[in-house]
């Protein structure tokens, strides 16, 4: 019934966030859903591992560009399998085992029919210069009881002859305020509520990474558990 | 402007003939209940005192008194588990939201009578897809 156990299956799509919205489920119950305009994909390179390449993965890509704003060589790499126009986007799909479809195949949505839990892999919106609170979850400081002027502060953050065991220092990596957003964000294990072939829609229960309009990546969930036969 | 992919997804799942009623109407909800595998009607009777949204967002709120207490409920517009709506009473008002009820009680809670209700053109039409729409505007 569910492909999502088999992990050689090539269910893995490029498309557009297109925004949220609301379906009714069966029982009439509504199921927030975000709507991915996802494929079609044309596979534009095979890797084998008996091949130069050593591993086994599948090349997509995605949205045809005009030739004059690609590069030669890009465009070079699609014509090779029998594309007309250059692609904008390419995402590797690693397989366990040797792919079965051919340089050139087509995928869309329709590979995701069997499919009930997908992951999301997008760009987060990009929110600027933020505070630790925001950035870290830090707590701040109490609001009252004398505190002035540091409610949002990070506090204590080492230096004197802290960490390393002389001389003044703040460990590397430590959690201060900075830039937040515009990085990839994976989100796992969504559930796949419908599939819309005449317009090449993905229906995702749940929230996924970035803007609208944003580049994201679908595949089959990588991690979830599904229970054994059911 | 709705983006017409997101308006397309919504499109299967509005109904066709969403129920026609307007805030301070007094309405009968019929709600389809299930419970385990048996399946029953509740009607939930009261106020509507708010609309909001549009589209396939868009809720509204029927308020009653039950023992002294005040209860509220709030449906989807759209919502397949709405068998039928009946308006059972129009009224005049001039507020978009009736939320003022609240802080009344008894007969401070009556509602000017409005135009009168026009019975739905099949008042025992009960199609099981297709919840019957209450009165239309008279």
């Amino acid at each position: 019934m569910s492909d999502n156990g088999n992990n050689n299956l090539l269910a893995a799509l490029l498309g557009r966030k297109v925004g949220m919205t609301q379906i009714y489920d069966d029982a009439g119950t509504i199921i927030p859903v975000t709507v991915v305009q996802a494929g079609p994909c044309v596979v534009t390179q095979v890797k084998t591992e008996e091949g130069k390449d050593g591993y086994n993965a599948v090349q997509l890509g995605f949205e045809d560009i005009k030739d004059r704003r690609s590069t030669k060589p890009l465009i070079g790499h699609c014509k090779k399998t029998g594309q007309t126009t250059a692609k904008r986007f390419f995402r590797e799909v690693r397989l366990t085992e040797k792919p079965t479809v051919a340089a050139g195949a087509t995928l869309d949505v329709s590979t995701f029919d069997t499919i009930k839990w997908v992951d999301v892999v997008g760009t987060s919106k990009g929110k600027g210069f933020q505070g630790v609170m925001k950035r870290w979850n830090f707590g701040g400081q109490p609001a009252s009881h004398g505190t002035e002027r540091k409610h949002r502060s990070p506090g204590g953050i080492g230096g004197g002859q802290a960490p390393r065991g002389h001389g003044r220092g703040i460990k590397k990596g430590k959690k201060m305020a900075g830039h937040l957003g515009v990085e990839r964000v994976t989100a796992r294990n969504l559930a796949l509520v419908g599939v819309d072939k005449e317009k090449n829609l993905l229906l995702i229960k749940g929230a996924v990474p970035g803007a609208n309009g944003g580049l994201v990546f679908v595949r089959k969930a990588k991690t979830k558990k599904i229970p054994v036969a059911g | 402007m709705r983006n017409a992919l997101l308006s397309h997804v919504e499109s299967k799942h509005l109904l066709a003939k969403p129920p026609q009623f307007a805030i301070g109407d007094l309405v009968d909800v019929h709600c389809r209940i299930v419970e385990g595998d048996k399946e029953r009607i509740q009607v939930f009777s009261g106020t509507v005192i708010s609309r909001k949204g549009a589209g396939i967002s868009g809720t509204f709120t029927v308020r009653r008194i039950v023992n002294n207490e005040g209860v509220e409920r709030i449906f989807p517009v759209h919502s397949p588990k709405i068998e039928k709506l009946e308006v059972r009473r129009k009224s005049k008002i001039r507020r978009a939201k009736l939320y003022y009820l609240r802080d009344l009680t008894g007969k401070a809670t009556r509602l000017k009578e409005g135009a009168p209700v026009v019975p739905s053109d099949k008042p025992a039409e009960v199609a099981p897809d297709a919840p019957a729409a209450a009165a239309p505007q008279a």
